[in-house]
């Protein structure tokens, strides 16, 4: 395999696995480092890539190993940077404001979840995967990963009641 | 889409049991700007899912061309040479050859060659030494020279 054929193949993945891995680590400059250090090692792996059914699901299950261990060590703890690089809706300041505010919220509820779930969450809404293929890259059987799923959901939806009642509700 | 089935689906997807199709439904729905007042709150939500969906990685990937391969084939060669001089080793060993360069019965017979090519040699020699006789010219003149 050439290094072109090589590229062919990661193309359709290699912003999932930047995705991935952001959302794991937070920081671009640390997600862009995992992207590359498993786009590397998978370049590596030279023919051996072949024997593997989908190349990208073996590339998603790097990554998040990848991230689990860069969490894990400490080094990652102390870069916690919030980035805002979101799409330019072409709104009026004010709108676009609010609007990355709600976003930047959003982000944070998701990123207060744990690993597992946020993983998850990141796979089934972002990369809409299906279970199995879910199941596959963080190899957990196909239940469990329905209730993870489900349970970041709820979390999610409690955390936004919570804000959208907040001064509304006596109780 | 119905409100009623909107908020079916809603609870299907809490539960973790809607398809990707249902919830791509739904997608659409909170990306309309006819969702209704109580379900706003979950705009947001899709909608951040939505914007996530851009971001993209731009990094070069620094791949080197694999050097790994080369040095594989030089041990494969290496190997191959090793293997072939072990096998003609093993295969022929060097032992001295017995050429079989005839001989003479008769003892006359083998005296005469014996001399025919003694001869030839002591011949062989002697063009040698017309030769050197040079050097012993050579020699005087160095030492008138050289005194």
């Amino acid at each position: 395999m050439n290094q072109n054929e090589f590229v062919q193949i990661i193309t359709p993945f290699k912003d999932k696995l930047f995705r991935l891995a952001k959302r794991m680590l937070v920081s671009t400059e640390e997600a862009e480092d995992a992207t590359q250090e498993v786009l590397v090692r998978l370049w590596n792996k030279n023919s051996a890539l072949e024997q593997y059914n989908s190349v990208e699901a073996l590339a998603m299950t790097m990554t998040k190993n990848y991230c689990l261990d860069q969490l894990k060590s400490k080094r990652a703890t102390n870069l916690q940077i919030v980035h805002n690089n979101y799409q330019d809706k072409q709104a009026s300041v004010e709108t676009q404001i609010e609007h990355q505010n709600t976003l930047q919220w959003a982000e944070k509820l998701m990123n207060d979840l744990p690993e597992q779930q946020r993983l998850i969450l990141q796979l089934r809404e972002i990369e809409e995967y299906e279970f199995s293929e879910i199941a596959q890259v963080l190899e957990m059987n196909e239940t469990a990963v329905r209730v993870a799923l489900s349970r970041a959901r709820k979390t999610l939806r409690e955390q936004i009641e919570k804000t959208h009642n907040y001064g509304t509700q006596v109780s | 889409m119905e409100l009623k089935l909107v908020e079916q689906l809603l609870e299907k997807y809490f539960q973790g049991e809607t398809t990707i199709a249902e919830e791509k439904q739904l997608k659409a729905y909170f990306s309309s700007n006819d969702v209704v007042p109580h379900l706003v709150k979950y705009q947001s939500l899709f909608g951040y899912f939505e914007t996530q969906k851009g971001t993209q990685f731009e990094q070069k990937l620094p791949l080197q061309p694999r050097k790994q391969s080369t040095v594989k084939w030089i041990g494969i060669a290496a190997s191959f040479v090793v293997l072939f001089g072990l096998a003609t080793f093993y295969f022929y060993p060097s032992e001295p050859k017995h050429e079989d360069l005839g001989t003479y019965d008769n003892p006359e017979e083998a005296f005469a060659a014996t001399q025919k090519a003694l001869l030839m040699v002591s011949e062989q020699v002697n063009i040698g030494m017309e030769s050197v006789v040079y050097l012993e010219e050579y020699e005087k003149t160095k030492k008138t020279i050289f005194k």
